[in-house]
């Protein structure tokens, strides 16, 4: 589990994130969602401990992930994986080169068992035989995908995906939705996600978290999403007159 | 400006720390330094043979013109000549030389890495980034630089050679005495200690310079060339101080 405890983020003058508390479970997708802006990448830098908040606790089970050392952070983040929202890929390093560096740094595995490992995790995400194409020879659909495999190869215990399916056909999208939550299910992980993909928050929002201007204005399951009446939520979720109609047919009786 | 000063020195001191940690994995680390050896040494190679040579031929066919009418005799050429590479010539311009291929080229490698938020995703695996993207460059160059501005000094003594002998400027037997004559082995203790101190400016400001970098192509622009601009700054005062220090 990992839990934000009133984490405050300020730069300069302007107030990203405002006393945010959220508990993001174990084997489970737990999604943030908000509009453009509204602070869901600061808010899982700050979880990932790329950015430091301005005030406020972060917990790793039962670490304090803020009050550790240098060498300590290092531990916790072999458990981390993360998909970043432009993929991250190392552009001079082949599909496999990439998704193989973190074993060659980080572990005493023989050859063939890298290989195989990285061989799994490709088929894992749909790209079997891909090994020697380089990330500015794949679409980016794929280096999605690449990412993912490369944030997994490790077993990860947390895993962290910005915006995993912007810029997605819907396909390739639910695709990646559905492998991330097979992952979760699968290896028990505390998954968390940012999206603003309504086909993801229907499709895998075990845990749905809706942030509206750095404040958490909305928190709940799938199913409760469409029976809310939070005016942010219907106005985030329901933003076209399409999908409003949708969900008055869905509510009819 | 003195505070902006102290902060970039103070960043720098906790940058260069987290540097000189332990590695991770030996081999990863042993297999970016020699690729960092190959593209520092083989890479600027032919420039710096380039400039050594045609640094030699100047200094001689120079010299020699001073010398036309004195009664300071003709094989003191190649005794300047050689005092001058070895000393001076050859470990300053080689590093002002490089600060501009090496260090642009390092300022922008590891800038792009951040801005693609690489160094991010390497973060998050557990790698220590200041110590994987700067000791390996560090070790290389310590290493290559010193032979290159070596090798430089050499060649810039046979560009002396080459346009002073051939052109009657002065006998070969002249320069070879010239270059036998007085010879001091300190000198070329001067010289390393030069090229060692020179070869750890351009790498780590270079190194800094990138590590920091925000924003997008302007910014990554501009630290490649405040790479080259700094180091080039810091390498002659530090060409100075050196100076000051060892021929006391
Ligand atoms: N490094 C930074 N320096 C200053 N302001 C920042 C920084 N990073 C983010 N912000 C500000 O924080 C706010 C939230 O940004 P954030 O990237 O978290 O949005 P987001 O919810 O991820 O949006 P999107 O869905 O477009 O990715 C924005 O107003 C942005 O201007
Ligand atoms: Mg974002």
């Amino acid at each position: 589990m990992i839990r934000a405890k009133n984490i405050f983020k300020s730069f300069g003058t302007q107030e990203v994130l405002k006393d945010i508390s959220i508990d993001f479970e174990t084997g489970k997708c737990n999604l943030i969602i908000g509009r453009s802006g509204a602070g869901k990448t600061v808010l899982l830098k700050i979880l990932a401990g790329l950015l430091t908040p301005t005030r406020g606790e972060v917990w790793y089970d039962d670490t304090n992930f803020l009050t550790l050392g240098k060498q300590e952070v290092r531990e916790i983040r072999m458990k981390v994986g993360m998909l970043f929202q432009g993929s991250a890929l190392f552009d001079s390093m082949t599909v496999e080169e990439n998704i193989r560096f973190p074993l060659d740094m980080f572990t005493n595995k023989t050859r063939k068992e890298k290989l195989d490992r990285v061989n799994y995790c490709l088929e894992r995400v749909n790209l079997k035989d891909n090994n020697d194409k380089f990330p500015s020879e794949l679409s980016g659909g794929m280096q999605k995908r690449v990412g993912i495999a490369r944030s997994i190869v490790l077993k990860p215990m947390y895993l962290f995906c910005d915006e995993p399916n912007s810029g997605l056909d819907p396909k390739t999208s639910i695709l990646i939705d559905n492998l991330i939550e097979s992952i979760t299910e699968e290896n028990n992980i505390t998954t968390i996600i940012n999206t603003h993909d309504m086909n993801s928050v229907m499709e895998i929002g075990d845990r749905i978290n809706l942030l509206y201007q750095g404040k958490l204005a909305w928190a709940g399951n799938k199913s409760e999403v469409l029976e809310s009446d939070n005016e942010l939520l219907k106005d985030f979720i329901f933003a076209s007159p399409f999908l409003q109609k949708l969900r008055q047919a869905a509510l009819e009786p | 400006m003195i505070s902006g000063l102290l902060y970039h020195f103070g960043q720098y001191l906790i940058m260069m720390r987290a540097a000189l940690a332990r590695p991770e994995k030996i081999s990863m680390y042993w297999k970016e330094t020699l690729r960092q050896m190959h593209d520092i040494g083989v890479g600027s190679l032919i420039i710096v043979m380039l400039i050594s040579i045609f640094i030699g031929a100047v200094s001689a066919v120079q010299f020699a013109y001073q010398l036309d009418g004195t009664l300071v005799p003709s094989y003191y050429i190649g005794y300047v000549v050689r005092d001058l590479t070895i000393i001076e010539l050859a470990p300053t311009i080689t590093c002002l030389v490089l600060a501009g291929k090496v260090g642009s080229n390092i300022a922008a490698e590891i800038g792009g890495m951040r801005q693609k938020e690489h160094i991010d995703a390497m973060e998050i695996m557990g790698v220590n980034t200041a110590a994987y993207l700067i000791t390996p460059k560090l070790v290389a160059a310590l290493v290559m630089i010193p032979l290159l501005v070596a090798a430089a000094s050499f060649l810039a003594i046979m560009g002396g050679y080459v346009a002073s002998v051939p052109t009657d400027l002065v006998t070969q037997a002249d320069y070879v005495k010239g270059l036998r004559s007085f010879f001091v082995p300190y000198n070329v203790t001067m010289m390393f200690v030069k090229a060692f101190v020179f070869a750890f400016i351009l790498t780590t400001v270079s190194c800094y310079q990138g590590y920091f970098v925000k924003g997008g192509a302007i910014e990554l622009g501009r630290a490649s060339t405040n790479a080259v601009v700094v180091s080039d700054i810091l390498i002659l005062l530090a060409d100075y101080i050196i100076a000051i220090i060892m021929t006391q």
